[in-house]
């Protein structure tokens, strides 16, 4: 019974603690990102509010819930607000399975892997009941976009995860991180390069951020499936987005970067993994900042011809090696 | 989507209400503007669409129409000089130079030769502006956000430079029938002289980081064809003309002023797509940028003041009779036709648009193509409105 108890203890302060990171991660990431595409081109980026504009995220958070939440006339009421909290919710559960550090794991489930990629298929529902819900044929467009994008680009990202837990043969990420300790040298990254590079692109699908940002892509359909949603609704979208960019940026570290193992033995400790999912996430936004915006039909087109193939070439060279 | 069709609210205007008489089973109308992130203001475009694909499209003009021709009927000759800086925000010295030629070949004035060079040096930067404005909004509307930020630092200089001789930053209206209203000094040569090596090394910059980039050159390549035969069908001039391969640039065909005095090419693509379009506007900045440099090498000695041969009369009349004068714009050919009936006010004044007739090819060009080349097509149509709605 105490043990029960103990356990349920530990599963709420994992909660608490992944809801609290889920927000610091988004103020200072919604800060980052503006800041380093200020920097990108060439102007300072938000410097009114705090010292270089360090409070704006907080500032834009209270506006954001000072504005009226609107339902559009005809919409769906109950599918139109239930859309923003579903895919909000599922990011709080995608942090506990993801050990953080030596004792920072909120929740050591062995199939931590595979909770992670269900729920994170979440997402796509949302965002196809947003669009659909709010009666607006952008937002039509944007679900649908979205559905097929995020459909297509799950199962590359699947294959090469499967490559790697073939490796490992466990789902744990806590197992598969601590099979990557020591040194640099025994990152999975060197045994699964192409795998890191399928996951890495998979991942600006998933997440649908620039340049695979088309459920939004504001210059052809204006907001895409959040274009009626006003307030914390749009606000809810807005976190779960950079939610999921750390989410899969953590997963990415966890699978191929050694997670909070250092490149040398003896410097293990959270502050790895916060730095490789950083590095990460900088990376993300440097691309958006850089590239433009691919058509849906070359977006389709790349994981169907060339990322699948791959994704499946890289399973059956896995598992062949392995099985020699 | 019966639940869009059968609401009453969504019955839409007279023209989306047109433009559903003909629509076909299982297809959408969407209206795009005229509030829209990439109809450069308030064009509207009804399209019909099967998916993703675009079975129709159909612009929808007038949102910002301001009867500037009609003004013109109303104001003294010298009074309408204004309104031409007003047509197109991108490229307004060229509008300002048509009117002003059309007027002086109606009353035989000889512009003299300092006002001449510094008209083409002004005009040709005024060029360089609109085409890096062009340039930014159009990667813009390829979903890339930087590269407008640096098209508008090297234009912020070009408005700069501009800003000495002609006292405004956007809407110029500093020419004058037989002349400039303001002479240059030598700080504001000195200036585009500097400019000059330095757009030099940033093109080649734009070139690697934007041209080159894959995703962009997929984006654009095949996409939104307007052929010779479409651009002599709709009347379509300037870059998009020329990237159908057709060599027409009235600076060259129907020499005007001193143009004939200079050395420059005509840039051409023969692809006649997005990229066709795209790639003549680049390359026609470095040929402003050699027209400039000659300009500057031929300019004879500063007389300072009005450089008009005669003090420019506010009520002047000119003779009955009616003048055409056409010059080459940032998006093709800009004509003024002028009908004077001996009084202060002209008689008629009629404006042709080159935005216009290029907009008239995009229904045809966009039928068939993802809503995302349509939005591609668009923007390389280097749309300006208020010059369309006039």
């Amino acid at each position: 019974m105490s043990a029960f108890v103990q356990q349920l203890l530990v599963l709420i302060v994992a909660a608490v603690a992944a809801m609290i990171w889920l927000g610091i991660n988004a103020l200072v990431w919604v800060y980052c990102e503006r800041k380093f595409a200020g920097h990108i081109q060439r102007r300072p980026g938000p410097f009114e509010v705090g010292p270089h504009g360090a409070l704006q995220p907080l500032i834009d958070g209270l506006k954001l819930m000072g504005k009226q939440l609107l339902t559009p006339d005809n919409a769906d009421a109950i599918l139109y607000w239930l859309a923003p909290i579903l895919s909000m919710l599922p990011v709080l559960l995608l942090f506990l399975p993801i050990p953080y550090g030596p004792v920072l794991t909120g929740m050591d489930v062995n199939l931590g892997l595979l909770l992670i990629l269900a729920f994170s298929s979440f997402n796509g529902l949302a965002v196809l009941l947003a669009g659909w819900s709010s009666n607006n044929k952008w937002g039509l467009l944007g679900a649908a976009r979205a559905v097929s994008q995020t459909v297509a680009y799950e199962i590359p990202l699947l294959l090469v995860v499967l490559a790697v837990t073939f490796m490992t043969g466990t789902l744990s990420l806590t197992e598969i991180t601590n099979m990557q300790a020591g040194h640099i040298g025994n990152w999975f990254i060197w045994k699964q390069p192409l795998a890191f590079l399928i996951f890495l692109v998979a991942m600006f699908g998933e997440t649908n951020r620039a340049p695979f940002d088309l459920a939004e892509a504001e210059s052809e359909l204006t907001a895409g499936f959040h274009t009626e949603y006003s307030s914390m609704g749009f606000g809810l979208f807005f976190m779960a987005e950079y939610g999921y960019m750390v989410v899969m940026c953590s997963v990415c570290s966890v699978l191929f970067l050694g997670g909070y193992h250092g490149p040398f033995p003896g410097v293990d400790g959270w502050w790895w993994m916060l730095l490789k999912t950083f590095a990460l996430l900088s990376f993300m936004v440097w691309v958006r900042w850089t590239y433009p915006r691919v058509r849906f039909d070359q977006l389709l087109n790349i994981n169907w011809k060339w990322l699948l193939p791959l994704a499946t070439f890289n399973l059956l060279a896995t598992a062949l090696i392995l099985k020699l | 989507m019966s639940a869009y069709q059968n609401s009453e609210q969504m019955k839409g205007d007279f023209y989306t209400q047109k433009f559903e008489a003909g629509k076909r089973d299982g297809t959408l109308i969407l209206n795009m503007g005229p509030q829209h992130p990439s109809t450069h203001g308030v064009l509207r475009i009804v399209v019909e669409l099967d998916g993703e694909y675009v079975v129709r499209a159909e612009p929808v003009l007038g949102y910002l129409h301001r009867m500037h021709e009609k003004m013109g009927e109303t104001q003294t000759w010298g009074g309408f000089i204004p309104n031409m800086g007003r047509v197109d925000y991108g490229h307004p010295m060229a509008w300002n130079w048509a009117y002003c030629g059309a007027v002086e070949k109606l009353m035989g004035i000889e512009v003299p030769e300092r006002a001449e060079l510094l008209r083409v040096i002004m005009t040709e930067l005024n060029r360089l502006t609109s085409h890096l404005l062009w340039w930014g909004a159009y990667i813009l509307d390829l979903g890339a956000f930087t590269p407008i930020m640096y098209a508008f630092d090297d234009r912020e200089m070009l408005l700069d430079i501009l800003q000495r001789p002609t006292a405004s930053r956007l809407t110029y209206s500093n020419f004058r029938v037989g002349g400039l209203q303001m002479d240059v000094d030598d700080k504001c040569i000195e200036m585009i002289k500097a400019f000059i090596p330095h757009f030099r090394k940033r093109l080649p910059m734009y070139k690697d980081l934007v041209t080159d980039n894959l995703i962009l050159r997929r984006r654009i390549e095949d996409i939104g064809i307007i052929d010779q035969d479409m651009c002599r069908r709709y009347g379509c001039t300037g870059p998009v003309l020329r990237g159908a391969g057709v060599a027409y640039d009235v600076r060259r065909a129907e020499p005007y002023s001193v143009y004939d005095r200079f050395d420059f090419e005509i840039p051409t693509q023969t692809s006649a797509c997005s990229a066709g379009r795209y790639l003549v506007r680049v390359a026609e900045m470095e040929q402003s940028m050699r027209i400039i440099e000659q300009a500057i090498e031929m300019l004879p000695s500063a007389q300072g003041g009005y450089i008009v041969d005669k003090a420019p009369k506010p009520a002047m009349k000119p003779p009955v009779g009616e003048a055409y004068f056409c010059v080459e714009g940032g998006r093709g050919k800009v004509g003024v036709y002028v009908v004077s009936d001996g009084s202060k006010t002209p008689y008629r004044v009629k404006l042709r648009a080159p935005g216009f007739s290029n907009l008239s090819a995009f229904a045809e060009a966009a039928t068939g193509t993802l809503i995302a080349d349509a939005v591609a097509i668009l923007g390389s149509l280097d749309l300006i409105i208020p010059e369309i709605d006039r």
